[in-house]
């Protein structure tokens, strides 16, 4: 039998990224629930506190971040959970590519499927809380470095969590703090968009975190997941 | 044949090693010192000095000494919670020992080298697969990720442990023992040298013990190693068999 030649770090991330997407081709359902939890989180605010469109404006921000950030969470828990379970973590850490980069592969795979569609919908969403659709590009680059964040930063909560069962509240509660910044930023930069002015420097400082977070967070998570295997 | 167990040994491989050099593991190459009188036992590819692995304050394992010779297994055996998974498991670099040495290929490396990991495979008590996928897809991903290989490598790994007939049912409705199958074809694709196997014929019928019988052997032949734990014959060539047995640990 020929043996082909070792594996490249690009053909393992494709790898791992291949695979992520046909789990979430043969499972909808984790992909969708996410989703469906945000949409009916924002919509229960016109039913709940007001339907003046003037009002429910005001809190808009808030209201599309903190479902956003608590969706996201849901879908977190599952990050690794399985990979652990299956012995698929274990492969990653022996297959002699590094697996800061593999995880980092796999967040990346992560985004794609919660933080992307999450931001994508969010325009849509807001329309039910009075934002107009002229603030959609605000909105969306403002939830898009915003998401990719949370899901670096819900990396190293997810890792750290491996080893604790029914581990999704500490989960939350490890990620949710460092999740502030982002919060802030995010609520600032969809807040400015909203009223139509420029969202630009929120935005920057977003985008700072986004790669702050992309250049240790790795690190951090491959960490914390050679401790959850032990 | 050499059994190494337990500090009972004949000539320490302690000895081996200058003791100033064993503070740098890493990457870099350290040469490595023989003392006169035992210089031929670094030969092998693979050696492991006095490792040591606690639990919190319970000593798993302690000053587990053993080599391991190209072409020849070395098979783990020992009572229920002897610490043979965990012998396993902390060679494999995936629980961090309190003490202990890796001479790999002459050089001395930490047990998480990705280069000593490169020429390692390891299964453990559970084959390593998704669920949700078939077997084909679990085999594309298992190997991809260290190795580039095309349909017709996967075919002739699946066509080792006659896995073709269920390799393109999704995991989750197959036997255990085919899932093993299908564990053991990625296995031989992996390219690995170094194969650490935990109850590698667990759940397997007979005509599948067999099958991992010739795969096993034919892996020696051609100059592999392989590390088992198992309370079940290996049917492997005795004289290419050592072994060592675990047994509780005295404080």
């Amino acid at each position: 039998m020929s043996m082909g030649t070792a594996a490249g770090s690009w053909q393992a991330a494709r790898i791992v990224l291949q695979r992520e997407w046909l789990l979430a081709v043969r499972r909808p359902a984790q992909v969708l629930q996410p989703l469906a939890f945000f949409a009916v989180v924002t919509a229960m605010f016109p039913l709940g506190y007001t339907p003046e469109l003037a009002k429910l404006r005001a809190i808009a921000p808030g209201v599309l971040w903190v479902g956003a950030l608590l969706a996201s969470l849901l879908a977190l828990e599952h990050l690794f959970r399985e990979d652990a379970s299956d012995g698929t973590l274990e492969q990653y850490v022996l297959s002699g590519q590094s697996l800061t980069w593999l995880l980092l592969a796999k967040t990346i795979a992560h985004w794609l499927l919660t933080g992307l569609p999450l931001t994508l919908m969010a325009p849509w969403l807001g329309v039910a809380l009075g934002v107009p659709l002229t603030a959609a590009i605000g909105v969306m680059g403002a939830l898009a470095l915003g998401t990719w964040t949370l899901s670096l930063l819900g990396s190293i909560g997810a890792g750290l969590t491996l080893g604790v069962r029914r581990g999704g509240v500490l989960l939350s509660l490890l990620t949710l703090p460092l999740a502030v910044p982002v919060l802030v930023f995010g609520a600032r930069a969809t807040e400015l968009a909203i009223v139509g002015d420029s969202p630009t420097g929120a935005l920057y400082l977003l985008g700072s975190l986004a790669v702050l977070g992309l250049t240790l967070a790795p690190l951090a998570a491959a960490a914390a997941v050679r401790i959850g295997l032990e | 044949m050499v059994v190494l167990q337990r500090l009972h040994l004949a000539a320490p491989v302690a000895e081996l090693v200058d003791a100033t050099d064993l503070k740098s593991v890493g990457r870099k190459a350290v040469p490595v010192r023989f003392r006169p009188g035992a210089p031929q036992l670094c030969m092998s590819p693979l050696v492991v000095n006095n490792l040591t692995v606690y639990r919190g304050e319970r000593a798993i394992l302690s000053g587990i000494s053993f080599e391991l010779r190209a072409g020849r297994a070395l098979v783990v055996t020992g009572p229920n919670g002897a610490g043979k998974t965990t012998l396993l498991r902390t060679l494999c670099g995936l629980v961090e020992p309190e003490d202990g040495q890796l001479c790999w290929h002459s050089e001395l490396l930490s047990f998480r080298d990705p280069q000593y990991h490169a020429d390692l495979a390891y299964l453990g008590h559970e084959a390593p697969l998704k669920m949700d996928l078939t077997g084909r897809e679990n085999l594309r991903g298992l190997v991809g990720l260290r190795r580039i290989v095309d349909q017709r490598d996967i075919e002739a790994g699946l066509g080792e442990m006659q896995a073709r007939s269920f390799a393109d049912r999704a995991v989750r409705t197959l036997s255990a023992g085919q899932r093993r199958r299908i564990a053991f074809a990625a296995l031989s694709l992996m390219g690995a040298t170094l194969w650490v196997l935990d109850e590698p014929v667990t759940n397997l019928d007979r005509a599948g013990e067999a099958l991992v019988q010739t795969m096993l052997s034919r892996h020696l032949a051609s100059g592999g190693m392989l590390l088992a734990a198992t309370h079940q014959p290996l049917g492997l060539d005795p004289s290419l068999c050592d072994s060592l047995i675990l047994g509780p640990v005295k404080v």
